[in-house]
């Protein structure tokens, strides 16, 4: 009896050992495709999405969501598993150079055909690998409720009659620093929302406004040839319009809702909030962002007085400046996964953008601007921040500003600019560090 | 009968457990040395480089040297104050006071909180100090310093009063009581018998919070994430700003790594050799 025990407990210690060996060679013989998906304020419909598609097809999607910030992290540590995500997401030439040994190449792909401008997709040597999924814009977002309230007050400093007149930074200073003289009779505690600086918050200003001034040097420098691509080659940079980043940017932190010191503590979210409560006027945000002002709890700006103008910082013809329009969103196929795969994953996303159901999630539940021709004009995202860019898109003699951050050198000059400029408000270092911190960073990272 | 199939059969029931360190420790070990030497954008396409990544992790930029210093200089002092501190409180709740129990308890219980929770906690609790004069944590590198000590002496204290509380426990009473008899005063009970005697206990705790304190990483993420100017950075987060930050940068991230481990080992080593010399003295 005893004897048989212990061989029983050898025979089950036999079976612990075994059977995890064994399970690991286990194979699916389902269809299965892998997204490995960057925006995780849409991880839910994109489950949705997959259901749906599994329904029809019988092809599972595996939809899987990387944190907030960290998606290369995921990327890095998934794609090196042997179940490897089909589709992924590169952010533009700089997230291509990363990923280019892991980017097929796309270039007879429906998805790329169905695509209304060619240039948007990130090409090598004459090839696609990326293809753009999503059209965004940004700019300042404002509370039309509350530029009313001013507009009517009898003693306010300012001669136009309505926000949509405000076309240039000038116009834009005075009415900012007339509402902050009002501020209690308006009922706000500043212009703008909080200007965010702290760690992984600063990116709208490090990214997204000195996007601006950096288009401007690049289209210079360009003499007539694609700002971009230009951009994308400089070894070095002058930052020569850094005086108008800094126009706007003290405006931003001078009209705040929050004392220049406190900035360093302060995350999008935070600023967000302050503009849903209609605690803030202004901010400075893009189409993303309706879902952070509409989900706020005790919201009370009306989706009908939300709207958007241009980031003016005094450059040259401003009045014809518009929204700053482009993505950072590229699919790119898996090139070290079974051809099958590939195909299965192509398939998918050309279904998401072109069949009806597909199509009706892509504008009703993403509420993604696509850049494919497949949809039709009346087929944009009901969302006003998506409506106020179809808007400006449609003005004659305005010319959008494209997204030419997205050949920024790495994270590392972000993060530095980002530092530097909280440095900046707290008043530890004076605008000429700023200036030169940038120009060294780009030459490092470059 | 029964010693020869338990020496014939070692291996076999050694073997899960030897699997699992196989995977879990010796692999990745061995493999992060020799991602240090490549060029690599995940594990599997590794390109051998030779030593250049341990050059670049050194030349590229000061941020390696910056926060070793920062490393140091917060280890030094946080390992004296969590030591004093979870001292003085074992030998107050070693003494017959009412509610020990209740203290330990409550000492104890920062420990099993998370680190990234304790950085925001930390994080406001700061913040809302500094408030009124008008600053916030990212100020200064001075308040993230303070920050950072404050909080690991909130989290480590506890651990290390537990270690102290059974060292002191241990100290036959006979001698304490001799020693009072002889006519000795407390501080001289304190550092003649009572310290000489936890010695052990000592070693451990040093041990424990000088590797702790040097490879802190998400209290740091969580409390300043190196702001302002990546002044208040420490080493494991250098490390991994490195490894994510730019393209082609994670082999440097990778040496940075290694250096760090002979780092955190040639300290811990010589601690361990100084702290049991003067046990085998006693």
């Amino acid at each position: 009896m005893k004897y048989f025990s212990k061989k029983a407990l050898a025979l089950f210690l036999c079976v612990l050992v075994v059977v995890p060996l064994t399970l690991c060679g286990c194979k699916k013989d389902t269809q299965e495709i892998y997204f490995l998906n960057f925006k995780p304020e849409q991880a839910d419909v994109y489950k949705e999405i997959a259901n749906e598609y599994e329904k029809q097809t019988g092809v599972k999607v595996k939809v899987v969501t990387a944190a907030a910030n960290g998606y290369e992290q995921t990327l890095k540590s998934e794609i090196a598993k042997s179940d490897a995500p089909t589709i992924f997401q590169i952010n533009g030439p700089i997230g291509y150079n990363a990923w280019k040994d892991y980017c097929l190449d796309i270039t007879d792909s429906k998805l790329y055909e169905m695509l209304t401008d060619k240039s948007l997709a990130i090409k090598s040597e004459g090839r696609v690998y990326g293809i753009p999924f999503v059209v965004e814009s940004y700019g300042i977002i404002y509370n039309d409720a509350i530029m009313k309230k001013y507009f009517a007050l009898p003693n306010r400093a300012t001669s136009i009659t309505d926000a949509s007149q405000i076309n240039s930074f000038d116009t834009l200073k005075a009415v900012v620093e007339d509402m902050t003289k009002h501020k209690s009779e308006l009922g706000i505690d500043g212009v703008f929302g909080s200007t965010s600086l702290a760690a992984g918050e600063d990116w709208r200003w490090q990214t997204h406004l000195a996007n601006l001034p950096f288009y401007a040097e690049f289209s210079k420098a360009a003499n007539g040839q694609d700002p971009t691509t230009t951009g994308q080659n400089l070894k070095e940079i002058g930052f020569e319009f850094n005086e108008n980043y800094r126009k706007i940017f003290d405006l931003y932190t001078n009209n705040s809702a929050t004392q220049k010191n406190l900035l360093g503590s302060k995350s999008v979210a935070d600023s967000m909030a302050e503009f849903a409560l209609g605690k803030v006027a202004m901010i400075q945000n893009g189409t993303w962002a309706y879902s952070q002002i509409a989900d706020v709890k005790g919201n009370t700006v009306k989706s009908e007085d939300i709207k958007m103008m241009p980031i003016y910082m005094g450059l040259d013809n401003e009045q014809n400046q518009g929204l700053c329009i482009g993505t950072e969103n590229y699919f790119a196929i898996n090139s070290k996964v079974s051809e099958e795969k590939q195909k299965l994953s192509l398939d998918f996303l050309q279904w998401l953008f072109s069949s009806d159901i597909g199509k009706d999630y892509v504008t009703n539940k993403l509420g993604f601007t696509t850049p494919f021709n497949t949809f039709t004009a009346e087929q944009t995202p009901p969302d006003p921040l998506a409506r106020q860019t179809a808007e400006w898109l449609s003005k004659p003699n305005i010319n959008s500003i494209p997204w030419v951050f997205t050949v920024f050198p790495s994270d590392v000059f972000k993060t530095d600019f980002g530092n530097a400029l909280l440095l900046y408000v707290q008043g530890t270092s004076d605008w000429e560090t700023v200036v030169k911190t940038v120009k060294d960073s780009w030459r490092k990272e470059r | 009968m029964l010693k020869n199939p338990l020496k014939k059969y070692f291996w076999l029931f050694c073997l899960p457990t030897l699997l699992a360190f196989c995977i879990a420790f010796a692999i990745p070990f061995l493999s992060g040395i020799y991602l240090s030497f490549t060029s690599f954008t995940t594990v599997t396409n590794a390109k051998f480089v030779g030593l250049s990544n341990y050059i670049k992790a050194f030349s590229a930029d000061a941020d390696f040297i910056n926060s070793l210093k920062f490393t140091v200089k917060f280890s030094a002092v946080s390992v004296i104050s969590v030591n004093v501190i979870a001292f003085i409180l074992a030998t107050l709740l070693t003494k017959k006071l009412r509610g020990t129990n209740v203290f330990r308890t409550l000492f104890f219980m920062p420990n099993l909180i998370g680190g990234i929770v304790l950085g925001y906690i930390w994080q406001l609790i700061i913040n809302g100090v500094l408030l009124p004069f008008g600053y916030t944590i990212t100020s200064s590198a001075n308040f993230g310093f303070w920050g950072l000590v404050a909080l690991t002496n909130w989290q480590l204290i506890g651990y290390m009063m537990i270690i102290y509380i059974a060292g002191i426990n241990n100290v036959p009473h006979d001698i304490i009581e001799a020693a009072r008899v002889d006519g000795a005063s407390n501080t001289r009970i304190l550092f003649n018998i009572i310290i000489p005697s936890v010695m052990p206990s000592i070693t451990i705790c040093l041990f424990l919070t000088i590797t702790n304190t040097f490879k802190i990483f998400d209290q740091n993420l969580a409390l300043t994430a190196g702001a302002p100017s990546k002044a208040t950075s420490m080493l494991a987060l250098d490390i991994y700003n490195t490894f994510y930050g730019r393209v082609g940068y994670e082999g440097v991230g990778q040496a940075k790594a290694v250096v760090f481990f002979v780092i955190v080992a040639f300290v811990a080593l010589l601690q361990l050799y100084f702290t049991r010399r003067k046990e085998a003295e006693q």
